[in-house]
């Protein structure tokens, strides 16, 4: 297996360059919203292992929003972020990038700073790790997605066409082995997963154990626990009875202006941002917050689903300015609104959890509870804090996370030696 | 929060679809006289029918006959309704059902249907109100009376008058019975939704197709308000929760009107030669294909447990759940009323207990891949109160038909809710033209699909009927039955709003 890698790079827009660099990420799409994936300055397309990419300009104006705790606005360089997920490791990844797309990375990364010279050492130098990331599937490659879409395509075009008498009146059975015997003949090439970095196993390991060595400490230290998980209520409830809210509505062009750019695929790009709640208490609770969803998405939401959330290929939480400030992206399925009313309703706790802790957040009562439940101001807070992404490849358009997982689903009946009357009816059903 | 709904201030159509009123007539129009327009209306005030059934004491008169009257964005705007309501009406009824092409991007209005391509409702036609007219018998002279002399002073009609018809048995026009499920308004403000709900339920609080009052999420939907300047005559409300506000939005909600034609003929012709000329068969795909036979029965087994907010009455039609069938193969998962209205609750029905609840909030312990896929329905309902027009064209019939015989039919289709977004536009997107709902791939909605080609996906004209014995029956090729003629995101105010906007200088 492969795991998936990621990349962010985090630069300062060089003064009286924005517009520049607006224009060039522009002449990257077809149409606001649409890539063109063989554009000339970064041709996605032939960056094969990945799976999305973006550039955002972390633009954020909701700056003035700390003036409700008597802080001054501070006015944060305008930065510009070049995101991907991929396979595989991050070092040849940017090689690659280099190779591929080296001239028009270095021509957008003029706007910020980059001087010519060794494009990847400058791209490491400002690379940001995120907090926290979510990988939908934990190692299903670009490769396998497209050789299983290519299966799956080719089986129903058969079942759908020629294929559609000469199994009718077939038992199951039958079918199963019509179309191994199909797949076969065809040539279809389903390759067999790369052996597991025995790296990326071992850390994965330590980590693994590093957070299951929470359990036993905790009941160590139990006795000291409670009082300090009184004291720590305490303290949250006076934070969550006296913070304020800021609930106002996007300025209606902002909005337009995101609207344009979403559902022109059957996923969606989402970029948020926001300045964390001043004070030691709040950095401390996501702090917390980011640790428990990086472990959980890193060994327990990694076949499917983030939660009940089946929708979310990618996500990501990034500290920005020393944890003053935080940076969320993901790539999902639907369109936005049902996406927030997916989160509402099924993750609303995790919301709260995390996005309690910026400015301005809906009330939540003990962490958890309401918050996200405030259904309108929490969605004017997500519209509010969203940033248009300038750029977006999806390396997959058409084919939703849930897609993706039945085609694989379809790949593992077809490769299993044998198979129960009762499985092969299910196994069936997927096309 | 309010303690009771003052159904006096509520237009009748909240309440009533007007069923027993047989006649009615829409009219799409555009003010082109704003004093004569305020003139009229004040004329028309006392003939609006509020929510008072007559059993309960209401007007008996208005068992007869009925108007209501609904706004879009605009049409407030030139009656001189103030700016400042801007920051209480959602955003997508001031941009309206054409307004942005992201909008007619996720309603599937595109290509044919497009809103450059309607009779009305378009960039260039956008009706400023609609104006609903029912009546018992004898429609034209209520109609008369309605107008009055100013009428034509006041309105530009954007479109012809939208006739309506009165098909036998309630069906519509191709040929299923229609209207069986609603959702029950809690007219009694005596449900407090619950922050989780596990069982699948038919009351829904009164919020959500009425302003002013707690939603599915027990909050107030928001609502538009004027200052008390604003209103000299203290006609409206005091908005509650916004001292120094009076209350616009109050009984008040979101009408949305699409102007629908259905090709009966294409319908019954394309499942005729799906069923090689077999009448059985072809009725049998129809009603897979609705998820209701056309008389109305559904396809799964009614439910056990009572389901609450389905009266006695309607049992036979309503008390039923997708979960005795979560892989389709009674009723189809792509079956236009599942889609309509998937049936499912908060949690997946099988949370039962404390260790499973956690697990399956985790996402964890799913019986099936592709459960746990559908949002909870509670928060998507709309009140239906469309009508019918063009005459009744029988299946048999349709499908003898040589030729099509060039008369139009279809739905004037309306529907209330007070978050358009959230129910209307996510019930047309996210459940009836997603290619992807629930776990599908490649189809929308059998009937109103408009199998517009999506990148990256083989085709979207599919319709798949699940067997039990493994491959699905695959309907391929299936056309477009129903297309977009017009339409707008319109305000119905309440009576007090009305009689406001009435008075504005």
């Amino acid at each position: 297996m492969t795991p998936q890698g990621n990349l962010m790079v985090l630069a300062t827009v060089t003064a009286g360059r924005e517009s520049e660099l607006r224009t060039l990420l522009a002449s990257m799409n077809r149409q606001p919203g649409v890539v063109d994936p063989d554009n000339a300055l970064v041709p996605f397309r032939r960056l094969d292992r990945i799976h999305f990419a973006r550039f955002v300009i972390l633009d954020d104006r909701t700056l003035d929003d700390i003036t409700i705790y008597k802080l001054p606005r501070v006015d944060y360089p305008l930065s510009v972020a070049f995101i991907a997920d991929f396979d595989g490791p991050q070092n040849s990844f940017i090689d690659e990038l280099e190779r591929i797309a080296g001239s028009g990375l270095a021509r957008i990364f003029a706007c910020c700073g980059f001087g010519g010279g060794d494009l990847k050492a400058w791209m490491k130098e400002h690379r940001t790790k995120p907090a926290a990331n979510y990988v939908n599937t934990v190692g299903r490659t670009m490769l396998e997605v497209r050789e299983e879409a290519a299966l799956r395509d080719f089986i129903c075009t058969y079942l759908r066409g020629a294929g559609a008498p000469v199994v009718a009146k077939m038992t199951p059975a039958q079918v199963r082995k019509t179309l191994r015997e199909l797949v076969k003949s065809s040539g279809i090439k389903l390759t067999p997963p790369a052996p597991t970095p025995i790296g990326w196993r071992i850390s994965q390991l330590i980590n693994f154990i590093t957070g299951l060595l929470f359990i036993p400490l905790a009941i160590l230290f139990l006795p000291i626990l409670i009082p300090l998980g009184i004291i720590y209520l305490i303290i949250l409830r006076l934070h969550e009875t006296t913070d304020a809210e800021v609930d106002r509505r996007a300025a209606p062009d902002v909005q337009r202006k995101l609207a344009e750019i979403e559902d022109h695929d059957v996923a969606n790009q989402f970029s948020a941002m926001g300045s964390l709640k001043p004070g030691w208490f709040r950095l401390l609770n996501i702090s917390i917050g980011l640790v428990v969803i990086n472990w959980t998405a890193r060994h327990i939401f990694t076949r499917g689903h983030l939660g009940r959330v089946q929708t979310i290929h990618f996500a990501r939480w990034v500290y920005l300015n020393d944890r003053k400030r935080l940076y969320f992206a993901s790539n999902y399925d639907g369109s936005l609104d049902s996406y927030m009313d997916d989160f509402i309703n099924k993750v609303g706790f995790g919301l709260n959890l995390v996005f309690s802790n910026g400015i301005g957040y809906p009330r939540t009562n003990y962490l958890v509870f309401d918050g996200a439940k405030d259904e309108q101001k929490f969605k004017r807070y997500i519209r509010r804090h969203q940033l248009p992404t300038e750029v977006w490849y999806d390396a997959h358009p058409g084919r939703t996370a849930v897609d993706l997982a039945r085609n694989t689903r379809i790949r593992e009946g077809l490769e299993r030696s044998s198979m129960s009357d009762a499985d092969t009816r299910q196994w069936l059903q997927l096309f | 929060m309010p303690s009771a709904i003052d159904k006096s201030d509520v237009q009748g159509l909240v309440r009533t679809a007007f069923n027993d009123m047989i006649e009615a007539r829409f009219h799409a129009v555009e003010i082109i006289d704003v004093t004569s327009a305020r003139a009229w209306l004040q004329s028309v005030l006392a003939l609006v029918n509020n929510s008072v059934a007559p059993k309960e004491g209401g007007d008996p008169a208005q068992k007869e006959r009925a108007l209501q009257l609904a706004f879009s964005w605009s049409g407030l705007r030139k009656l001189g309704v103030p700016a400042g309501t801007a920051d209480g009406f959602s955003l997508e009824f001031q941009s309206g059902m054409s307004g942005e092409a992201n909008r007619s991007r996720r309603l599937g209005d595109v290509g044919g249907d497009a809103p450059e391509q309607w009779k009305w409702g378009g960039p260039n036609n956008v009706a400023d109100l609609v104006v609903m007219i029912y009546k018992i018998d004898n429609l034209a002279a209520w109609e008369t009376e309605v107008q009055g002399p100013l009428w034509s002073k006041a309105f530009r009609e954007v479109t012809q008058p939208l006739d309506t018809s009165h098909l036998d048995n309630d069906i519509e026009p191709f040929g299923f019975k229609d209207g069986l499920s609603q959702p029950k308004v809690d007219w009694a403000l005596s449900r407090k939704a619950k922050r989780e709900e596990f069982d699948f339920g038919n009351l829904i609080t009164a919020g959500e197709f009425l302003l002013g009052y707690p939603n599915e999420y027990n909050k107030l939907t928001e609502r538009p308000t004027v200052a008390e300047k604003e209103d000299p005559n203290r006609i409206l409300m005091p908005a509650e929760g916004a001292p120094g506000r009076r209350d616009f939005g109050l009984n008040g909600t979101y009408l949305v009107f699409r102007d629908l034609t259905q090709d009966v003929r294409g319908l019954w012709q394309f499942l005729d030669k799906q069923s090689a000329g077999d009448r059985d068969a072809r009725l049998q795909l129809g009603a897979l294909a609705v998820g209701r036979t056309t008389k109305g029965d559904p396809l799964v087994p009614l439910s056990e447990k009572p389901i609450a907010g389905i009266e006695p009455k309607e049992e036979k039609d309503n008390r039923f759940t997708y979960d005795s069938d979560p892989t389709g193969t009674r009723c189809p998962i792509g079956a236009h009323i599942r889609r309509a209205n998937p049936r499912v609750a908060d949690m997946p029905s099988d949370t039962k207990g404390f260790f499973k609840r956690a697990l399956r909030l985790l996402g964890f312990g799913a019986p099936r891949p592709d459960d746990d896929l559908v949002s909870s329905v509670r928060f998507h309902r709309v009140l239906r109160r469309g009508r019918e027009y063009g005459p009744e064209l029988k299946p048999d019939d349709a499908v003898k038909q040589t030729t099509p015989d060039g008369i139009p039919r279809g739905l004037r289709f309306i529907c209330l809710n007070a978050n358009i977004t959230r129910q209307f536009e996510f019930v047309q997107q996210a459940w009836s033209m997603g290619t992807k709902f629930a776990g599908l791939t490649e189809q929308s909605d059998p009937l109103l699909g408009n199998r517009t080609a999506i990148n990256g996906c083989l085709t979207t004209a599919t319709f798949t009927v699940p067997q039990d014995t493994g491959l699905a029956r695959c309907i391929e090729g299936v056309p477009q039955f129903v297309s977009l003629r017009g339409g707008g995101y319109f305000f119905l105010p309440s009576i007090r709003a009305l009689r406001y906007i009435a008075s504005l200088p």
